[in-house]
């Protein structure tokens, strides 16, 4: 009789997952094919999944955001709550001079805006974030940060993924050790202010705290407590600065202490950074139509029907891919 | 709002394990001796199962298993002379614990190979992940591509070659055993290793703590060219020799009883 099982059970067999994948000959269905993938290592972190996914760049804004959080008291109000949080960020985006082009909801908390909106990303996230319990997940012209709890087949049909068509995409399984189960503790993370550019990581930082220090004097909010956020904000602050996306991660490798993997996607690119240990996984195959990566081969398997080549990247080493 | 206060749908058993079913499924064609199965649609407890039985009850000899897929696990615990084919690659974790078989991967194998393998021989076609070969006691472990970081950590015994590169800290703590390394080695080879011998062909990033250059003898020479013919890897590299260098050799062989009575 199957019973329960507590995280420090399951820490002792699982760990999580990460997965990108980049394509060389223009979109394809990139929803299934990610979502393929983070099944398949759904041992890996069963607590929550997932996506970055890019899309064809559009002239137009298109904003994920959240209106609750799993840690939002499910009270009488709480439909209310929902629904006054989403007016009042509407009113709000109309308010910077925004005009809300589409606006999908995908769960009673999550919503998809695309806005044709010119000002500043960060004050845009700024204003819907200073509402109570709201996130934004995602900014750009072509990222969509998709994540909520359950594995990937739960999270893709909660969001119909399954027909994304898109360029290059990176996901992540979450098994929690150190921050909650919830939408923020998620990855992918969005590099907030910065426009489409995000992470997933495998493993801790040991000096996230004096990390986050720095990043919170230059301006920039954290919406959780996991280490991996701050990746995807220090490499976009370094691009901001005038580094490539592939010096920005080489210097990472000197600057962010820990056992890590992860890897960082931008508009038209994607790459992968191993600490100096190699003490985080990463598989990876390189085709003539794609580059595939995740922590286990299963995961690339999944989307490739004939046998394939693949290799481990050595400790410190940065490999980028550009579309 | 399931999503938001419900956990995952995934069912586990109360020791935290996936797949409690324990039913050897029984598909392998049978033709004397020989057996082949299609492994693309079984989990890998099926997988094992089906290999335990079809060589511990079956008496086959030779086993081939199709479309392994990756999977984790695969061809561990086996304790008796057998030939083993798997078409395709392994995930991690693969032939863990063997004393006897003679394994042929087509494909790659992921992190920690052949972990405690006791005897027989592994030939991987592909590359190899991290930890390949940790803590193995004897037999051969061929890798025809490359291997990742840590290699043969805490080696005991047998042999590790490599026609390929290893990653940083292979050799770690190595205790005896040797490892024929064809391309370059990583950073911090051999550190904090015991005993036994590292042969590179290659460059070596770095050496680990007391791991010095060794003297080569035509012992060595005999043994690598033997390695070579054994397993038909054409002509060998020049190699350079890597031992401990005894600095930090801190133990002796004795038990603590023992050595009560000795000091």
């Amino acid at each position: 009789m199957p019973g329960p099982t507590t995280d420090a059970t399951r820490a002792e067999i699982t760990v999580c997952g990460i997965a990108g994948i980049i394509y060389k000959d223009g979109h394809h269905n990139v929803g299934q094919d990610m979502t393929r993938m983070l099944q398949s290592m759904k041992h890996r972190g069963p607590d929550s999944t997932g996506y970055a996914l890019y899309a064809p760049p559009t002239e137009n804004v298109v904003l994920r955001y959240t209106t609750a959080n799993t840690t939002t008291p499910r009270d009488y109000e709480f439909q209310d709550r929902l629904k006054r949080n989403r007016a009042e960020a509407e009113r709000r985006i109309l308010g910077l001079g925004a005009k809300i082009v589409s606006c999908a909801q995908e769960t009673d908390y999550a919503f998809r805006l695309t806005l044709d909106y010119t000002g500043e990303l960060k004050t845009l996230a700024d204003q819907i974030e200073d509402i109570s319990d709201c996130e934004v997940l995602s900014l750009g012209h072509s990222l969509e940060i998709i994540k909520d709890l359950g594995d990937a087949e739960t999270v893709c049909a909660q969001y119909g993924l399954e027909q994304f068509q898109g360029t290059h995409a990176i996901g992540h399984v979450r098994m929690a050790t150190e921050s909650d189960v919830d939408i923020s503790g998620a990855h992918p993370y969005w590099a907030y202010p910065f426009s489409d550019i995000a992470v997933v990581h495998n493993g801790q930082l040991t000096n996230y705290f004096q990390w986050r220090r720095r990043l919170e004097r230059n301006g920039h909010r954290f919406n959780s407590e996991c280490d991996s956020e701050i990746i995807a904000v220090y490499l976009a602050e370094k691009m901001s600065e005038g580094l490539s996306l592939e010096e920005a991660m080489h210097e990472s490798l000197d600057e962010l202490d820990g056992v890590f993997t992860y890897i960082c996607v931008t508009a038209d690119a994607l790459g992968v950074a191993k600490d100096e240990m190699a003490a985080k996984p990463l598989v990876l195959f390189e085709g003539e139509n794609m580059i595939a990566l995740a922590s286990e081969e299963m995961a690339i398997r999944a989307i490739i029907d004939h046998e394939i080549d693949t290799y481990d990247p050595y400790e410190k080493e940065v490999l980028v891919w550009t579309r | 709002m399931d999503a938001l206060t419900g956990e995952s749908n995934i069912v586990y058993d109360a020791r935290g394990l996936v797949e409690p079913n324990a039913d050897v499924p029984k598909v392998s064609s049978i033709d004397g001796e020989k057996a082949e199965f299609d492994a693309q649609n079984l989990t890998t407890r099926q997988i094992n199962l089906e290999l335990r039985w079809l060589i511990n009850e079956q008496g086959i000899t030779d086993v081939t298993v199709k479309n392994p897929g990756a999977k984790h696990s695969l061809g561990v615990g086996l304790l008796t002379r057998c030939k083993i084919t798997f078409d395709g690659s392994l995930g991690y974790f693969g032939c863990g614990i063997i004393d006897g078989p003679e394994v042929h991967v087509k494909g790659r194998v992921g992190w920690s190979a052949c972990e405690n393998m006791m005897s027989g021989c592994v030939v991987v076609e592909g590359n190899a992940g991290s930890l390949t070969g940790a803590a193995m006691r004897g037999g051969d472990l061929i890798v025809k591509g490359r291997l990742g970081a840590r290699t043969g950590i805490d080696q005991k015994g047998g042999t590790i070659l490599t026609m390929g590169s290893v990653g940083s800290m292979t050799g770690f703590m190595m205790q005896r055993g040797r490892q024929v390394i064809c391309e370059d080695a990583g950073h911090g080879l051999g550190d904090s290793m015991y005993d036994g011998v590292i042969y590179v062909g290659g460059k070596v990033k770095s050496l680990g703590i007391d791991c010095v250059p060794g003297e080569w003898t035509d012992a060595d020479t005999e043994f690598i060219d033997r390695k070579f013919r054994i397993y038909e890897l054409g002509t060998p590299p020049t190699f350079q020799k890597f031992v401990c260098g005894k600095k930090l050799y801190n133990y002796d062989n004795l038990e603590a009883s023992e050595r009560k009575l000795v000091l």
